[in-house]
């Protein structure tokens, strides 16, 4: 994955509480390969287009918020699903960090595994965050992942806790399995252990 | 120390540990479905391989229609690409595959209790949220990404954070009619749908105790759905008979040295819990949700609630988006919601159990709507055709169909059209998630039948008794 360090970018607010994986990616896209062209359209699919393709009023549409970095959420975000496809949509259009009051468990894994940094801040900064960015799209956001600060559209400065292992593999781009197979002995003793007479599911 | 049962099952796995807290688990069983067979063509890829393929179990259910027998019945396509993708990976890589001429095939999360591949004690995981169900006999079986099931094939363990223990105790009887189903969307009520993440919960209490193993199964599955990602029950006599004799359950003195060591698992008396939950068994009642997440739900006698009486203004304008997605009128008794089909199946309620209980609400009565029965596996299917139930469904209107996750996902050809109205066994009633457009509403097999058999949401006591 993509190191992270730190980014400044438009962000775009998604007023949606309990957003799960369904919304960010419809299921009947999941069969698609990584690299489909279409990929970037598979974002929020259906909050974003008609049956006729035509657009409809949603955030992620508006002109003012393309080319999005961050995303702005509200609680729950990518409740659901384990579908890590989700993180795929959001990559395929350029989102590298979601700000949220709270992150379900899988996805949340899922973003750390793919380079996308989850920052959870409570609820009032983010619905705070989300009511100025719908007044003034083009203010930027800041993720710094180093620091563990982000700077909201209006420059206030927020601190974010993030566990020191994934922040560690996400500023490096850390491949886990490279990382894991530096503990072959452990893995190979764990299994000695299972494979003796005494363990039942040997 | 006292400890739980989940630290007794995480201290018996950790691999390694560092010391930022992170831990590597050794992961004992490996389930895996056709959505995932392009994790073996990356591992292919970056010159990898499967480090333990014997731990490992693969079975087509989400892209399989549900009037087909083989691969040759699906239509060229996406779903046959992905099906047989998953057969070709599984012999390359020699992975134990239940393919779809194989009677032990299904829903991944059926398959594995079924085949005793899911024991007490083990750590299991499955790239799919509802591998919670497993925890129903008392493992650590949690839902993982893409990227861990990567992880997994190429070193048979997981990076984890140790999550916070929460215990939801359920005492009292359940009354008639009440199932464990009503149970866990009653918890999910109560708690909210992000009430249980960053925590493993265990079930306890003398009404999950009397609970059947497909019961806690039920209850386990939709564990994911308060946002836990694991949930377990302790094993116990039901857990051990459930288990015992089963194909890949350990034999002769395997088996006893099994349950020697799966009786000590049950959490200490005096282990802690960081949260704990009660709930009150007595309480509850059928429920049927009306929203788009599994926490928007009522009982049965209730009516569709009013976003007026709601304080908090984020929450009134969520409710009414939702009821305007769903297309209901706040105030609307539930009984008089009519439904447009119903779906019976999914790894929440497609075990014989629930299809016994549909079977004894359909019996005699005729289907309002197109309903869909669908088993959660080809034995499950067998079993339910050698007791009748079949014959039941059918007489009474519904379609008896072959075993997968059908209108659960939407992703075999079985789904709603735009607008319709499902009362649906499966565990999510997200917007667009049995079709774009569907309007789900999630519900117990029995208040399936019930709906399905009144052309609306009807209380399945007030049907049966009047029957009896
Ligand atoms: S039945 Fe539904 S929830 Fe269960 S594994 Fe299949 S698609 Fe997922």
């Amino acid at each position: 994955m993509q190191p992270f360090t730190t980014l400044t970018a438009v962000a775009v607010p998604i007023d949606i509480a309990n957003c799960d994986t369904d919304q960010i990616i419809p299921a009947r896209f999941l069969r698609r390969a990584k690299d489909d062209p279409e990929y970037p359209r598979f974002l929020f699919h259906d909050l974003r287009f008609n049956t006729d393709g035509s657009e409809k009023d949603f955030s992620f549409n508006d002109s003012a918020f393309q080319g999005a970095g961050i995303v702005v959420a509200d609680i729950n975000w990518g409740c659901g699903s384990s579908r890590e496809n989700a993180v795929t949509a959001l990559l395929a259009n350029g989102i590298r960090a979601v700000i949220a009051p709270s992150i379900a468990d899988i996805h949340y894994s899922n973003c750390t595994k793919r380079g996308v940094v989850p920052v959870i801040l409570d609820r009032d900064t983010c619905a705070l965050m989300r009511r100025q960015l719908h007044d003034n799209p083009s203010a930027r956001i800041t993720v710094d992942l180093k620091a563990q600060t982000v700077l909201g559209p209006d420059g206030a400065r927020h601190d974010f806790d993030i566990r020191a292992f994934d922040r560690y593999r996400l500023l490096h781009g850390l491949d886990d399995i490279a990382l894991t197979l530096e503990h072959e002995a452990a893995i190979t003793a764990f299994e000695a252990n299972r494979r003796a007479a005494s363990d039942w599911l040997s | 120390m006292p400890r739980t049962l989940f630290q007794k099952i995480w201290d018996a796995h950790v691999v390694a540990e560092r010391d930022d807290g992170e831990a590597l688990l050794y992961v004992d069983r490996h389930l895996t479905h056709d959505l995932h067979y392009r994790r073996f063509d990356a591992l292919r890829e970056q010159g990898r391989t499967v480090r333990r393929p014997e731990l490992l179990f693969a079975t087509p259910d989400h892209s399989i229609p549900t009037t087909a027998r083989t691969i040759a019945d699906i239509p060229a396509g996406e779903m046959r690409d992905t099906v047989e993708g998953l057969a070709r990976n599984a012999a390359e890589f020699g992975v134990t595959h239940f393919d779809m001429t194989d009677e032990r095939h299904g829903i991944v999360h059926v398959v594995g209790p079924e085949q005793g591949l899911t024991l007490p004690g083990i750590t299991l995981v499955c790239g799919d949220s509802h591998t919670s169900t497993h925890g129903a006999l008392g493992c650590l079986a949690f839902g993982i990404g893409a990227s861990e099931v990567e992880h997994v094939l190429a070193t048979q363990t997981l990076w984890q954070t140790k999550p916070k223990t929460m215990r939801i105790s359920v005492d009292g009887g359940l009354g008639f009619g009440v199932t464990a189903k009503d149970v866990i969307l009653a918890i999910i009520r109560q708690i909210g749908a992000a009430g249980g993440t960053g925590h493993a919960v265990e079930y306890a209490g003398s009404a999950i105790r009397g609970l059947s193993m497909e019961g806690r199964m039920t209850l386990c599955n939709m564990t994911i759905e308060a946002g836990a990602r694991s949930g377990l029950v302790a094993p116990d006599d039901s857990t051990i008979d459930y288990v015992a004799g089963r194909p890949f359950a350990p034999k002769d003195d395997k088996w006893d040295l099994a349950v020697a060591y799966w009786r000590g698992l049950p959490s200490d008396d005096e282990a802690r819990f960081d949260t704990e939950i009660t709930v009150d068994g007595d309480a509850i009642a059928p429920m049927v949700t009306w929203g788009n997440s599994p926490q928007d739900a009522v009982q049965v006698t209730d009516r569709i609630p009013d976003p007026s009486a709601e304080s908090d203004p984020e929450r009134r304008a969520d409710m009414e988006t939702t009821l305007g997605y769903m297309d209901l009128k706040p105030g609307t008794p539930m009984t008089d919601v009519a439904v447009d089909k119903v779906f019976i199946g999914s790894c929440t309620n497609s075990r014989i159990e629930d299809l016994r209980v549909a079977a004894l609400v359909a019996k005699g009565r005729r289907a309002q709507v197109q309903t869909l029965v669908v088993p959660g596996s080809g034995l499950v299917k067998r079993q339910a055709e050698a007791e009748g139930l079949d014959r039941i469904f059918t007489n009474a209107g519904m379609e008896w169909r072959e075993p997968g996750c059908s209108m659960c996902v939407a992703m075999n050809g079985d789904m709603l059209a735009p607008g319709e109205r499902a009362a649906s066994t499966s565990n999510r009633n997200f917007r667009g998630r049995q079709g774009l457009g569907s309007r789900t509403h999630l519900v117990s097999p029995a208040m399936a039948a019930a709906a399905a058999v009144s052309g609306r949401f009807a209380d399945v006591r007030v049907l049966m008794r009047g029957a009896n």
